[in-house]
């Protein structure tokens, strides 16, 4: 399989990304932000990082990028498109995902270890997560809160858009577990199509055990998975 | 010719700077505030001459876009 990880200036997970894909056995490769097409590419990973140094808001101006066309082409012929923090702000602001990320309720830059329950095992991203796992990963971000009005939240949870949610340890969604305030815990949803995911935690950076966890390669492998099964469209 | 945009936080969002500025007024002794609500604001320099109503449609066109983001942001232009 091969992974198209974008580079925007001040990407900085991309390499993660990267040698995360490489780890789990699969190849992955850096797509600069000014390329127009995406080449032979079976799944982009819009990498975390602060993509034009967040100026604006974060997001708004990557969404620009020649590259992002090709993606939004890729994402409207079924392809898979994964958003991992900055990345998930990038695909909001580009309309590829509802709602919003907005300033950490408590206005601090929060980088720990969170919890995270899957809400539902039917996506792409999620199929392979085994079931009531509670997956332990770090987040990074000043900006992961989100976002929807209640139109958009309706549709979201009547849809099972929903797919990761911050818990405790034991996988209850409290309030004390939600580490940026975010609407009924959310931490990553899909798109309608459920081609297009986004999540604030990062994945990529708990792929080992070196690193404190592998539950990240969950997310990695139910990827891996769709694309052997053939049941999401690729580019060439 | 200036353009001048205010970008504020839609009503229904949380704002949590302005929660917490408007806090830190009423530690300090100032009563009567109701609400704090902070945003942005872009000035935007424009060539002499260029036609007004012809301006007012590009940047609203552009707020809409990138200056400000809809879903929980709004905003208000004017050109003078």
């Amino acid at each position: 399989m091969n992974f198209a990880v974008l580079q925007f200036p001040a990407s900085n997970c991309d390499q993660d990304a990267v040698h995360a894909v490489r780890l789990l056995g699969h190849s992955a490769r850096l797509l600069w932000h000014k390329e127009s097409s995406l080449g032979d590419t079976d799944c982009v990973i819009v990498p975390g990082g602060f993509s034009y140094g967040d100026y604006l808001r974060c997001g708004a101006i990557a969404r620009f990028s020649p590259v992002m066309q090709a993606v939004k082409q890729f994402a409207d012929n079924g392809g898979l498109v994964l958003g991992i923090c900055n990345g998930f702000q990038v695909l909001t602001e580009a309309g590829l995902l509802p709602g919003a990320l907005i300033r950490n309720r408590d206005l601090q830059f929060h980088c720990e270890n969170i919890f995270l329950k899957t809400a539902t095992n039917d996506s792409p991203f999620t199929s392979q997560i085994p079931t009531g796992k509670i997956l332990r990963v770090p987040i990074a971000h000043g900006e992961g809160c989100y976002f929807a009005d209640e139109a958009t939240l309706a549709k979201l949870k009547a849809n099972n858009q929903i797919l990761w949610q911050y818990c405790d340890a034991s996988g209850n969604l409290t309030d004390s577990a939600n580490p940026n305030g975010a609407l009924q815990n959310i931490a990553g949803i899909c798109n309608e199509q459920r081609n297009v995911a986004g999540l604030m935690p990062h994945p990529e950076r708990a792929c080992e055990p070196l690193l404190g966890s592998d539950d990240g390669k969950w997310i990695f492998e139910s990827i891996f998975a769709a694309l052997k099964n053939k049941t999401v469209a690729t580019c060439a | 010719m200036k353009a001048k945009i205010i970008i504020t936080p839609k009503k229904a969002v949380v704002d949590p700077q302005g929660i917490t500025v408007k806090k830190a007024l009423e530690h300090m002794g100032y009563t009567g505030v109701t609400g704090v609500h902070i945003g942005k604001y872009i000035e935007i320099d424009l060539a002499p001459g260029t036609d007004k109503a012809a301006a007012q449609k590009a940047l609203n066109d552009a707020a809409f876009k990138l200056l400000s983001n809809p879903v929980i942001e709004d905003y208000n232009l004017e050109i003078e």
